[in-house]
């Protein structure tokens, strides 16, 4: 099995996109509703990701 | 002021006959729990066990690949107990991707560094998504959900 190595922003965005894709096929009724669910859940994650990032750069000072 | 009166009669309300349930859960379940999607598979919707699966299998190979550590369950104050049963729960969930890996052999100690860091919470956040899909198939095997 090959090492990888990966940065916290690579690991943390593969992380969102495997997790949105679950929370999106297990919500709603339709396709169309759970690709959106899903879209926005990424989007969620991503914001909060750079947020947080820039909440730790700023708290570190 | 009179009050509204409603003289037309009103249209009869769509009754929708709840979703009956289409068999038993267990084998559902345990499939899904073996073999993360299966549940859906046989459900007979492949599309969402398909997604499942490879994003369960996609996290677990990376967990893999960041040299992640598989948790042991160790009992001792409240916080030792639910981070190493927790993430132990949360390992087996992955059901025959857990098996497999234990029984080839993998033992990666837990070191410092955070690509192992993360390595271990993948492995256990695959066991985890796995667990959302079970309960999702679960609540489609006993009619709750379409």
């Amino acid at each position: 099995m090959p090492k990888m190595n990966l940065t916290h922003f690579e690991a943390a965005v593969l992380f969102a996109l495997f997790s949105s894709v679950v929370l999106g096929v297990i919500t709603k009724r339709t396709d169309t509703e759970r690709l959106r669910y899903g879209l926005r859940c990424f989007a969620y994650f991503v914001v909060a990701l750079i947020g947080l990032g820039w909440l730790m750069h700023f708290g570190h000072g | 002021m009179l009050g509204k009166l409603n003289l037309m009669p009103s249209a009869p309300a769509k009754s929708e006959a709840p979703p009956q349930p289409t068999r038993s859960w267990y084998p559902v379940v345990g499939l899904g729990w073996l073999i993360p999607g299966g549940g859906y598979f046989l459900l007979k919707r492949p599309g969402r066990g398909a997604l499942v699966l490879a994003s369960v299998l996609c996290m677990f190979l990376l967990g893999l690949m960041m040299r992640g550590a598989m948790f042991q369950p160790q009992t001792g104050d409240i916080l030792t107990t639910v981070i190493y049963v927790g993430g132990f729960i949360g390992d087996l969930a992955s059901g025959l991707l857990y098996l497999l890996t234990i029984w080839l052999g993998y033992n990666q100690p837990d070191m410092a560094g955070h690509v192992h860091d993360y390595g271990t919470k993948f492995l256990v956040a695959a066991g985890l998504l796995n667990i959302l899909g079970m309960v999702d198939a679960y609540e489609i095997a006993i009619g709750k959900k379409d």
